[in-house]
Order: structure tokens, then sequence, then C-alpha cells
């Protein structure tokens, strides 16, 4: 695994902010953001919608460009690290194309990034077992429940070989009990691969059972509010979630979002 | 049987009772035997007899007897017809139907409790209705005289068909596989890329969707006199007309097709960094196809259309549009029809390959997809 | 508001520009090699002037020029009495009227088709693939022989143009309706279900409201192909009045302005019967209560 040269810090804001103009006047999704993220972590964004979680995945992205501040992914801008093909992005629904076969859809972004055939298929091999999609390989998305079609997903996003994964409420649509099957697996590939990864949820179980650290945030204007550094042990059975530990994190974001509220 | 089953099954006996009550002496065996089985069939609403024999009411009951019914009640109609039509073969042609109504209904009704997909139903239903399509325009037609300058029968037609292959063929080759292939395939051609290129700007894709969709809209057909003019009588002036009718209805749904793919398939793409033409190739060139097929079935009966017309307003003395002007002044209408046949067969099958095609490259799509 | 002129008036009003430009450009071009040749004979000395002034004043030009139609136009409308021969308001008017009864006859039979085929299966069976191939057959193409046909049979007058528009009107309301009359979501008709709605009840109380954003759709369509039919049906050598007739006869004798004028005239129509659909949709949704 190639690890960013310089510095371990592989996303840096500094005093980022971004604004939209819509029809009832400038709406601030991101008003003054600051936040180092090392190597190596897991980051939970968590926040109640319109806190500019969302917005900010997209700024590392390049999907949305920042009105004022600077941000750095990987010592470069977001422009730059999005060429160098820097991160892979899991989205809110699975976004397979319906035309292509899992495999296919898998290897779309090596094709795209000009892969030898041989050297596609050995990465597919390897992502779709990863996420436990060994044998449906050949069938189309539309064919798979929605938790198989996120898992196909995320393949994808891990096929790139990016040290960075960037996860925006990848569960959101599904169910409770595959929700916490594939929470499970993000976290025993987290282990597996040493990726950075920023995960944006809107439940406050999924952002402590999952991170290292979790970034709470609150909306109008969006912003910061708490930055919580989670020292749960790296080893996290589904259970953990009833120790005394877990629940004291869990308080801590709660209270933090409810800070958020307060001043409105 | 339901009610409206019933009501079919007791009309057709009121038909086949008027029959053999007005024409007891007058029918031919056929035709006899066509009341009787009719009557037989009106047996059946008699809930008596389901008591008496079970075995062989089952088999009575079943869609296949309709349908035996319909076609002997049908064929000995067909074979009466050339020596005039009395009230009584009428009903025994109008109960036909009604059993050939009745095995249809029995029919789907059983599909219906079925999974799955049924060709009987898909094809035979269908063929079935124009086999009766058919047999009222050739009974009409004979039955009441009508004269052939107006209307010829189909058997009439169908003599035609087979005894003028030749001419027929030429003109469908000077027609279909000269104006229309090449018109069709240059307009739709050409309107898929001026729409690529002018997606590029989305001003220009602004101005031209509402403009395209108007000309669209409107009788673009009359152009075809001043194409014959500019293009001289052979086929490069059907096949300008036809270029300009297919051009627009493609080029507004390219345009409209290439806006179909996601904001979030989008988004996807550009996390790759992928190219201008890597994400029209791999994504919205795709996600267009189903809008692009609805142009080319739309196109593939315009072609047809235009290149006709306008072979009206002035050709070499072949073709389709050519033959019906001249036969029609000759008051040949069976050739006249034979030519239509053939039209409407060339757009029929057209249309159906185009269908097969879009099912073949567009089974993706949640209308056609399979578990 | 600024907002949408930009957005969309702007582009649509630039196009047109350019298509009047490009028109003109072709005029000069296509109209130059006669002129040049007319200069010739009569030795005249010409310049680039001379020649751009002179193609856009053909009698009978390869294509007149925008202003030429515009002016021919005002010629036949304005200028001339309506019961004029030679008045396009005439002619426009026989078209229309048989545009209308076709549509309106077509509406129909589209409507009465749909709602049989929805309600009965064996309909939708047998019916269905048969809508679907009658449109293959060219029958704009033989529009000239049903008229001559029916003109034998005694059917004269408005009545044979208006069934080609029947003809062609009834498929896109036919198959439009069809779709609409299913639209409704599966779980409303259960809830009337268990309000044990008759068979009709669920007919006027859900489907038919349902299906009208889809008719109106198809109306759209309908009415523009109506048109279509109607000029197509006045092609044929008998019929000495619409706008077809006006295409026809100004074929015959090469007067492309007056083939121009007439097909501009038509378009002009189709616009404005479009326009006049969408407004009757607009005043029903809002009745309906439908938000904009």
């Amino acid at each position: 695994m190639t690890k960013s040269s310089s510095s371990s810090t592989v996303i840096k804001a500094e005093k980022l902010n971004l604004d939209f103009e819509t029809n009832d006047g400038v709406v601030h999704a991101l008003r003054d953001l600051d936040l180092e993220i090392e190597a190596g972590e897991f980051v939970s964004f968590i926040g109640p919608s319109g806190c500019g979680k969302t917005t900010f995945l997209r700024v590392i992205a390049d999907l949305e460009t920042p009105t004022a501040g600077s941000i750095a992914v990987n010592g470069q801008t977001p422009d730059q690290a999005r060429l160098a093909r820097a991160y892979g992005y899991v989205f809110q629904a699975p976004a397979l194309l319906s035309w292509r076969t899992i495999n296919r859809n898998i290897s779309l972004p090596l094709e795209i990034m000009g892969l030898s055939r041989a050297e596609q298929q050995e990465r597919v091999e390897r992502t779709i077992n990863l996420v436990g999609l060994d044998g449906f390989g050949g069938k189309f998305p539309w064919q798979l429940s929605g938790g198989m079609q996120q898992r196909a997903s995320i393949a994808r996003a891990l096929a790139f070989d990016a040290d960075l994964m960037l996860m925006d409420e990848p569960f959101g649509a599904l169910d409770e009990i595959v929700r916490d099957h594939l929470n499970e697996q993000v976290l025993q590939l987290w282990k597996k691969t040493g990726k950075t990864i920023c995960f944006v949820t809107h439940s406050i179980p999924e952002a402590v059972y999952l991170s290292t650290k979790i970034v709470v945030m609150s909306p109008r204007p969006g912003r910061i509010t708490d930055v919580i550094t989670s020292d749960l042990p790296d080893d996290r059975p589904l259970d953990i979630r009833e120790t005394p530990k877990f629940l004291e994190i869990a308080q801590r974001v709660r209270e933090g979002l409810r800070e958020g509220h307060a001043d409105e | 049987m339901t009610n409206l089953q019933k009501l079919l099954n007791a009309a057709a006996t009121l038909c086949g009772f008027y029959a053999l009550v007005t024409g007891i002496g007058a029918l031919s065996p056929a035709l006899l035997v066509a009341a009787g089985l009719v009557i037989a069939g009106g047996l059946r609403l008699s809930p008596v007899l389901a008591g008496a024999w079970p075995g062989a009411w089952s088999i009575v009951m079943r869609s296949q007897f309709d349908l035996l019914i319909s076609f002997v009640a049908a064929g000995a109609v067909l074979a009466a017809l050339h020596d005039g039509m009395a009230g009584a073969v009428w009903a025994i042609a109008i109960a036909a139907w009604l059993h050939g109504w009745l095995a249809v209904e029995k029919t789907i009704a059983d599909d219906a409790r079925s999974m799955g997909h049924n060709w009987v139903v898909s094809l035979g239903v269908p063929l079935f209705f124009g086999f009766w399509l058919l047999f009222f325009w050739e009974a009409l037609t004979i039955g009441l005289g009508i004269p052939t300058v107006l209307l010829p029968p189909p058997s009439m037609i169908g003599a035609r068909l087979v005894s003028s292959t030749a001419i027929l063929m030429a003109d469908f080759r000077q027609t279909f596989l000269k104006a229309v292939l090449a018109g069709y395939a240059i307009g739709c051609g050409s309107a898929v890329l001026v729409a690529i290129l002018v997606d590029r700007n989305d001003f220009l894709r602004r101005g031209l969707l509402p403009i395209g969709n108007f000309i669209s809209a409107l009788p673009i057909i009359g152009v075809a006199p001043i194409m014959v003019m500019w293009f001289g009588f052979d086929w490069q002036s059907k096949a300008a007309v036809i270029v300009i009718m297919t051009f627009f209805p493609m080029m507004v749904n390219t345009l409209s097709g290439l806006s179909a793919a996601s904001v979030m398939e989008r988004d996807l793409l550009n996390t790759y960094a992928a190219g201008y033409w890597q994400s029209l190739f791999k994504l919205r060139l795709p996600a267009a196809m189903p809008f692009i097929f609805n142009a080319l079935k739309i196109n593939s009966t315009l072609a047809l259309i235009g290149a006709i017309v306008a072979e009206f307003f002035g050709t070499p003395i072949v073709g389709i549009g050519f033959r019906i002007s001249t036969e029609v002044g000759r008051m040949n209408l069976d050739m006249v029809w034979a030519e239509i046949a053939v039209a409407a067969l060339a757009g029929s099958a057209s249309y159906g390959a185009l269908s097969l095609l879009e099912r073949r490259v567009t089974f993706w799509h949640p209308s056609y997809r399979t578990e | 508001m600024t907002e949408t002129l930009k957005q969309k008036v702007l582009p649509v009003l630039t196009i047109v520009a350019a298509i009047g430009v490009i028109w003109y450009g072709f005029t000069v071009y296509l109209n130059a090699p006669w002129q040049i040749d007319q200069y010739e004979k009569s030795a005249t000395e010409w310049s680039m002037n001379d020649l751009v002034r002179d193609t856009m004043a053909h009698d009978r030009p390869v294509l007149p020029a925008p202003h030429q139609v515009v002016v021919e136009i005002w010629k036949t409308t304005v200028q001339k009495k309506i019961t004029s021969k030679r008045s396009l308001i005439y002619h426009s008017w026989i078209t229309l009227s048989s545009t209308l009864l076709g549509f309106v006859m077509g509406t129909f039979t589209g409507m009465m088709l749909a709602i049989f085929i929805v309600e009965n299966r064996a309909m939708d069976k047998s019916l269905m693939p048969w809508i679907i191939t009658s449109q293959t057959v060219p029958i704009l193409a033989i529009a000239p022989m049903i008229i001559v046909v029916l003109n034998a049979v005694g059917l004269s007058g408005l009545l044979p143009k208006a069934l080609i528009s029947t003809y062609l009107s009834f498929f896109p309301i036919a198959v439009g309706m069809v779709k609409g009359l299913r639209s409704p979501d599966p779980m409303l008709i259960d809830l009337m279900r268990t309000y044990n709605t008759s068979r009709w009840q669920l007919f006027f109380a859900l489907r038919l409201p349902s299906s009208v954003p889809y008719l109106f759709t198809s109306m759209k369509i309908a009415i523009a192909i109506s048109l279509v039919g109607a000029i197509v049906g006045e092609l044929p050598t008998g019929a000495v009045a619409g706008l077809g007739a006006r295409l026809l006869s100004g074929s015959y004798y090469g007067q492309t302005i007056q083939i121009w004028s007439a097909l501009l005239t038509a378009a002009t129509l189709a616009a404005l019967l479009v326009i006049a659909v969408n407004i009757a949709a607009q005043i029903t949704q809002r009745m309906m209560g439908v938000p904009k």
C-alpha cells in the first residue's frame, strides 16, 4: 500500500466556507470549518440534515468548490487529488449502472483509469471477495437485494486501491439488520486494509461503533460543534454497543448534537 | 362461466336457433353442422347436464371446444359465401365470432391465474383477432356484393400478391431498400451526432430542444414537392424528405436521453476523473438508449410514409407510391391493396425488428427486466 | 422572470435568428446560378450587391427569401377577402375544420378503445398489438386513395379528410389513455377496494381523474398529427381548397413562394392548435386542483 509520502495528514481544512445561492437567499452550507484527518483514521461525520456533513464530503471529493478557506487532500488541492484518483466514493444509493453486471460495474473505474484486462480482473476478484459477493459477479444490479447492491458499490470504491474512502450515508436506506451486518464488514475491511475512511451518518450508534474520531456538526450555518476521539478498543464485536464506555461516548455525541440545536 | 361468458354463449345460441329456423331447407350441410354445433354449445348453459356426465361436461366447457365450434362455423360460412348470403348465414357468422370471443375470454381467464409468459396468449390471441378481421372483411365484401373497385376482398388481394410478385418486389426495392433505408440511416444517424454536439453547449441545447419539439409536430411532409424539385425524380429526393422528417424526432429524443443519467451517476464518473468521451460512452449514451429506440420506432413509420407521399410528387415509373397513385387511377384496387399490404408488412417487420433489438440493448430497463 | 427570459427565451430566439440568417444565405446561394445565367444572357455588368438583391426578388425562386414568404402571406391574408379563393385564411379554415372534426372523432375513438382495453383483458390482448400495427400501415401514403374511394361511395367534403385525421390521432390517445387509466397507485386501488367500490365507481373516482394529465399530453400529439392528416388528405387532385391543395397547385405550377407560404401557415396553425390544447390542459388541471 503506497502511503502519501510527506506527512501522515490526509485531509486538512482551514477556515473552510461554502455558500449556496438559492431563491430564498444565501445558505451557509459550511462556515469556518477547521479539521485535520490523519492517515488510518476512521472519522464519522454526524449531525441533523442541513448541517453540511455531505457537503464537506463533496468538497473533499471536488464535487463542490468552497467559496473561501483552504482544503488539502494528501497535500494537494481536491482537484489534483481527484485527477490522481486519490479516493473512492460511496454514495447514499448504490448508483450501479443497470446495464453492467456486478463484475463490470466494479471494473468501471478501472476501465476509466486504463488498467489492463488482467489487472482489472484480478482487482475485481479480490474486492468482490472482500465484500463477500463471490458468485454474484455475473448478475445485474437489479437482480440483487439493496444490501448486496450497496456492498457491490463498496467493492467498486475499493477496487481503486485509493488510501482514502469517502462514504456518504452508505447504509441509510437499508434495514437495521442488514446495516449491522454491513457495519461489521466495513470495520473489518478498515482493519484489513488500513485505509483512511470518512463516513457520513445520522445514526449515533453507527458513528460510535465504527469511528476512531466523531465529528459532530450542526446546521444553519453548517459548522463543527465537537470532535470526539473514541477510545473504544480496535476489536469491536456488535455487543460492544451495550458496554458503559460505548454509552458514555454516545451520550457525549448526543449532547453535542443538542448543543447545536440549542442556539436556534 | 362468468356472466360475460354466459351472455356470449347465450347470444351465440340464439343466432344458431335463428339460422336453423329460417334456413332449415336452404342451408348447406356444412352450415347445418355448424348450426347444430352452436346449439350444442348452448346446452352448456343448462346446469342439469353438469351432473349427468361430469367427464364430458369438463371437456365441453374448455376453451378448445369453443374454438372448434368457431372454426367449423367460420369455415362453413366462407365456403357458402359465393352462393349469396341469406340472413341465416349471417347469423352463423356472428355465432362463430361470439364463440371465438368466448374461447379467448376463457383462455385469458386461465392465463390470469398462471404465472409467467404465455406465448399462446401474447401471440395467438392477436393473430386470432386478425383472423376475424379478415373473415368479416371477406364476408362483408362478398356477402354484401361490394364492388371490387371500392374495396376488394382479402382473397382477391392475396391472389394479386401472389401473381404480381415481380412488380411488387421492384416497387419494394425502389421505395424501401433505396429511399427509406438511405434516408432513415442518414436522418437518424446525423441527428444522433448533432445531438451529441449540441449537448456540449447548454445554450444551444436550450434553444434547439423547444424548436426541435415544435418542428417534430409540423407537417414536414409538405416539403416533399420542394425536395422533388431540388433532388430530382429518383429515390434521392425521397431520401431527402425522410432525412428531414426523421431528423428532428431523433435529435429531440437523443437530447433528452443524454440528460437521463442521474446526477449521482454523473458525480460517480466525476470522482473517477473520467473524461468527456469516457462518460459519454460508458454512462450517458447507454442511459440514452431507451430514448433513442423510441425515436427509431417513431421514425420507422414516418420514413415509409415520407417515401410514399414524396412519390406522389414525381417519380420514375417504379415505387410503391407511384404504383398506388397510378393503379387508383385505373381502378385496380386489388393492386393498390397489395402494395399497401407490402408497405404494412415492411413497416410492421421493421417495427418488430426494432422492438426485438430494443429488448436486447435495453434489457436492463425496468420495462424489460426479467428477474 | 428575467432568469426564465435568459434561460428559455433567449436561446430560442438566437436559434430562430440563426435559422433566418442561414435561410437568407441559402436563398442567395441556391438562386445565384440562374441569376448569373440571366446576367450573362443580357450581358449586364453585375456586382455582388446586385446578385444578393436580385436573387431575393425572383418570381419562382428555387428557395424564396423569408421576407418574400412573409409578404406573400400578408398579401393572401390581410389584403384578400376571406371568402376569396386566394385567401390563405379561407384555405386554412378548410384545413382547420377537418382537422378539428378528425381530432374530436379520434380522441373519442381512442378514449373508448382505452376504456375497453383497461376494463377487459381479452380486449387488451386482442386489440393492443393491432393498435400498434395499425400505425405501421402508411395511412398518410394511401390517404389520397381513401379520399377517392370514399368520394365514390358518396362521402365527400369534410368527412373523408377528417377520417384520415381520426385514424392518425386515435393512436396516441389510446396509448396515452391506457397508460393513464393504469397509472393510479396500486395502494389507492386497494384502498378503494376496502370501501367495497364497484368497478365503475373505481373507474370514475380514481382511474379517470388519474388519466387526465396523460390524456392532455396525448392530445397535443394527436392534434398536431390530425393537421398533418388533413393536409395530406387535401393532396389528391380532386381537392381544390385547403392548405394541402395550395401545396399541390404550387408544386404543379412551380410557385415556390406559394408552397412556402402554405407551409409556414401550416406551421403557425400547428403551433396555435398545440397552444390551445395546452391552455385547455392548464385550465382543466387548475380546476382539478393539480399543483402547477
